[in-house]
């Protein structure tokens, strides 16, 4: 009965979870990965301690991020990196395109980058005749259905093998009915590779920005961002201003943390750092703000900048597992996509802290102790301050308040309420403006509160 | 010793049994009770939604029962959690708010940590399936959560497992949430009701005949999927499995 | 445009007091194994990479002999003296693309860490680092004694004062991304073996 938007995670989640099997293949695939982390933090006795480390080190880093920022940016260029700033999404877009029109390169390989996906890079190239080919196999396989990621860290966590066969026989010629994972890796590995050969330039994200050393790391377990800068000789990074580290020895902390957190790995397989360009090259550095600063202005949210984006809040979360990164209809979904959406476009994405039971699960594995639910909570708060709570909502809670505020008129509520509804035909409980009772039966309505048999027990003789 | 026994709202109005289960267990252990009538609601709801201004006079009604009671013992995770850590923003500065959120307690934990029971007298020869409900867990650290790298413990399960013949079921996750999160069942009713079922799936799997907790909101909505589907498993809060009641089994 | 948006970012960032936290000190005693190589090798084979004991160069080439990948290999490259099979000049390529048919490429690992089975490899010597990820197969020449426990002491072992290329590398190129099959081999190296050597 009650939608809070338009653009609703509930209508979405609702029709993902109509599909009963496919919602209980993609809950067991992602507690599977929740599990593995579970192994792996289990297997580092200090790891705990590693979290509250890491969130002291970014709490600092937030602390001093123009100081880093400077220093980095005078190291990167020391090195013979050019270092680029830029105020939003559209600003990062047109200087990364300024680079590439610079470089004349029009067939680019890109590697994950969640902030080229939160400022749409990919159709900015491409309205300018630049070819741009995501290069982590997730990442091309939803490339090539047209869709977004679904998953930061696991883009098409969300797409059976027989699906991938179908879409590799239709875009890369396997043969029809081709399901082996291994045969269509093989395929993709194939079409890759000559993509990665004919790169004029290559983009990557950026996993962590060293201020001490003005060098950037890269992680990944394909091995396709190496690849997509080790060719050609134009590399471009991409980072939003967060991604910052004050020191070399930080990235420890945080390696040890990372890979664990997101899929059960120790580390990934490639754990790349880029100190100035390759020689001979190139090397851009485009650092992001794109509401960052604002959101560092902003006491209640502050500590979402500490995100890795590890993607373990989502492998957790019992509503994400159930509903898919679409239902979220924003660049990043989940627990923290729930936390930024609403900061970048609060009205599009009022329903996204609603979409969660606070059941607390995100922040227990946050790598770096974001208070993530809290944060949901308090979103809540202020999504009621800028009046985009429903009225329909907001009277219910009114009316709520006022009658739990007078005691009589609670008593007396309790009372009508246990004496009607018992009397009441089921269809007139059990219909479409009964959410509860679309699948579950309602409690029984005693005779008696608790109060009035205690009352009736022991007689009026509490003054209270 | 004196306690003033907080019974939610939804206890007081759907669930009187709870409340004078609590008061046998607590009146057995030598506590005596007192039920301030004034009480209606810690304010969970409105506070959940985010409606703060809504939420405000309820907190300031329960400081004003409260405050001045030794110790105040409810049989709610959440109410409790909520007292706790979601006050502040109303109370802070108020003469005995940091104490009352000290002294408020569910009543496992002030079972275990106040009275220090180790063992309940009594015989329960069933197979228990323990629904560890997330802010009694999580937020009041009755347990160790899963997702923490640290020595488990469980505050509500040793209890449990102290009576004669409990057998605690083995859950394949042992505390995902069962997905009754106050107005999200009503709000985001699709995935509430299959978390509940996938938690309903797990107990079958593990064998459980009497499904318990520490919240009677977790088991509420656990129980409307079980009387809805007809399923056999039978649902008590556990104080009542404290005070000796009986499944009908 | 470029120099007032990096004004503005700073201005606005300066302009916000943020209560600051000490940087933590890292020095602290975390955890090491009492069988540095040990774990090492566990984790090695746990990631899908096969760890091999040689005494010598000598025993390196045997070991290597027996590898199917590097028997059937045509093309063969080493940074690595010794390794009797190198046909490749790395010396003539010119340019990465050039290398793109390699088979077989041996590379020296400065150091190993023990926790995560990762070799610290650098482009030290090496004009082309796409080497790294465009051989088909990837062999890593490690001295046994050269492994730390964790990463906080590898750190310790690095740094990064001069331009360069660095690579933390565990285990063989790897994608679950098809229905979270495990497939090695996925754009990197099909197989990786590490030789811990003395």
């Amino acid at each position: 009965m009650t939608t809070l938007t338009k653009s609703n995670h509930a209508d979405h989640a609702a029709e993902f979870i109509a599909d009963s099997q496919r919602t209980g293949w993609h809950d067991q695939a992602l507690w599977f990965i929740r599990a593995k982390r579970d192994k792996a933090a289990q297997a580092v006795p200090e790891w705990e301690q590693l979290r509250e480390l890491a969130s002291q080190i970014k709490l600092h880093t937030l602390a001093h991020l123009p100081d880093y920022l400077e220093e980095f940016e005078a190291n990167a260029t020391r090195k013979g990196a050019h270092v680029h700033w830029a105020h939003d999404a559209q600003e990062h877009n047109q200087i990364v395109l300024q680079i590439l029109q610079d470089h004349g390169a029009k067939r680019i390989v890109k590697s994950k980058s969640m902030l080229t996906e939160e400022c749409h890079l990919n159709p900015h190239l491409e309205r300018h005749g630049i070819e741009v080919v995501d290069t982590d196999l997730g990442e091309r396989i939803v490339q090539l259905r047209g869709e977004p990621p679904s998953h930061i860290v696991l883009p098409a966590i969300h797409i059976k093998k027989e699906e991938v066969g179908e879409l590799f026989h239709r875009c890369l010629g396997t043969a029809a009915g081709a399901t082996d994972p291994k045969y269509l890796a093989e395929a993709a590995r194939g079409h890759l590779r000559d993509k990665f050969m004919n790169a004029e330039a290559g983009i990557t994200g950026v996993n962590f920005a060293v201020a001490e050393t003005g060098g950037f790391v890269v992680c990944t377990n394909e091995g396709n961002a190496d690849l997509g800068i080790s060719l050609p000789n134009l590399h471009i990074a991409c980072l939003g201003i967060e991604k910052l580290l004050p020191r070399a020895q930080d990235l420890s902390v945080f390696l040890r943390l990372l890979s664990r957190s997101a899929t059960g790995q120790p580390i990934t397989t490639y754990t790349s750092h880029f100190h100035g360009p390759i020689p001979g090259g190139r090397l851009h550095i485009v650092l992001v703000d794109n509401g960052r600063s604002r959101i560092r202005q902003n006491r209640l949210f502050r500590e979402s900048l500490k995100c890795i984006r590890c993607g373990a809040c989502m492998n957790t979360c019992p509503v994400y597992r159930r509903s898919g990164g679409y239902s979220y209809d924003n660049t990043i979904p989940g627990p923290i996509g729930s936390i930024l959406g609403p900061l970048q476009d609060p009205k599009h994405n009022r329903s996204l802290p609603y979409a969660c039971s606070l059941c607390g699960s995100c922040t227990e594995v946050c790598p770096v102790k974001i208070p993530l639910a809290q944060q949901l909570l308090t979103w809540r708060g202020e999504i009621v301050r800028m009046h985009l709570l429903p009225w329909t909502k907001r009277l219910a809670m009114k009316a709520a308040s006022i009658v739990f505020r007078n005691t009589w008129l609670y008593n007396f509520s309790g009372k009508m309420a246990r004496w009607f509804l018992p009397k009441m035909p089921r269809f007139l409980i059990y219909n479409r403006f009964n959410a509860w009772g679309k699948h579950r039966e309602i409690p029984a309505f005693p005779q008696h509160s608790f109060r009035e048999l205690y009352e009736k027990k022991n007689g009026r003789k509490q003054q209270s | 010793m004196q306690v003033g026994l907080f019974v939610p709202c939804y206890i007081d109005q759907l669930f009187p049994d709870i409340g004078f289960a609590t008061i046998e267990v607590l009146e057995k252990h030598g506590v005596e009770i007192d039920f301030p009538r004034q009480q209606t609601c810690c304010g969970q709801p409105m506070a959940n939604t985010g409606c703060k201004e809504d939420t405000r006079p309820l907190a300031v009604k329960f400081y004003e029962i409260f405050k001045d009671y030794p110790y105040v013992v409810c049989p709610s995770g959440s109410c409790v959690s909520m007292v706790r850590h979601h006050y502040d923003d109303y109370l802070a500065g108020r003469p005995g708010f940091e104490e009352l959120k000290h002294k408020t307690f569910e009543l496992c934990e002030f079972l275990t940590d106040v009275l220090g029971v180790e063992r309940i007298e009594g015989r329960f020869p069933y197979r228990v399936g323990l629904h560890n409900s997330c802010h009694g867990h999580r937020g009041l650290r009755l347990g160790q959560p899963s997702e923490i790298v640290a020595p488990p413990f469980n505050k509500v399960g040793k209890l449990l497992s102290s009576l004669d013949g409990v057998q605690l079921t083995q859950l394949c996750r042992p505390d995902e949430c069962c997905g009754f999160g106050g107005t999200f069942a009503v709000n985001e009713e699709a995935v509430s009701t299959r978390m509940g079922l996938d938690r309903l799936s797990d107990h079958e799997q593990a064998g459980t005949q009497v499904l318990t907790a520490a919240d009677m909101s977790c088991l509420m909505h656990m129980e409307g999927l079980i009387r809805r589907d007809r399923k056999s498993i039978h649902v008590m809060h556990v104080v009542q499995i404290f005070a000796g009641r009986q499944p009908p089994f | 445009m470029a120099a007032s948006s990096k004004a503005d970012i700073l201005r606005t960032l300066r302009g916000t007091i943020v209560e600051s936290v000490e940087l933590p000190n890292l020095d602290q005693p975390w955890t090491t194994f009492e069988d540095r190589l040990g774990q090492f090798c566990t984790v090695l084979q746990a990631v899908g990479g096969q760890a091999v004991r040689a005494g010598d160069m000598d025993e390196v080439n045997r070991e290597l002999e027996q590898l199917p990948a590097y028997a059937e290999a045509k093309k063969v490259c080493s940074l690595v003296d010794g390794i009797r099979k190198a046909n490749v000049q790395l010396e003539n390529a010119t340019d990465p693309h050039q290398l793109e048919d390699v088979d077989f490429f041996v590379a020296a690992g400065r150091f190993g860490v023990a926790e995560n089975a990762a070799v610290w490899l650098t482009d030290e010597g090496l004009r082309h680092r796409a080497l790294y990820f465009l051989s088909q197969h990837l062999a890593l020449v490690l001295p046994a004694a050269e492994l730390v426990d964790n990463m906080h002491q590898a750190y310790q072992r690095l740094s990064f004062a001069e331009p360069g290329f660095g690579l933390f590398l565990s285990g063989p190129s790897k994608t679950a991304d098809i229905e979270q099959s495990l497939v090695i081999g996925a754009h990197g190296a099909r197989s990786h073996t590490v030789f811990l050597v003395g």
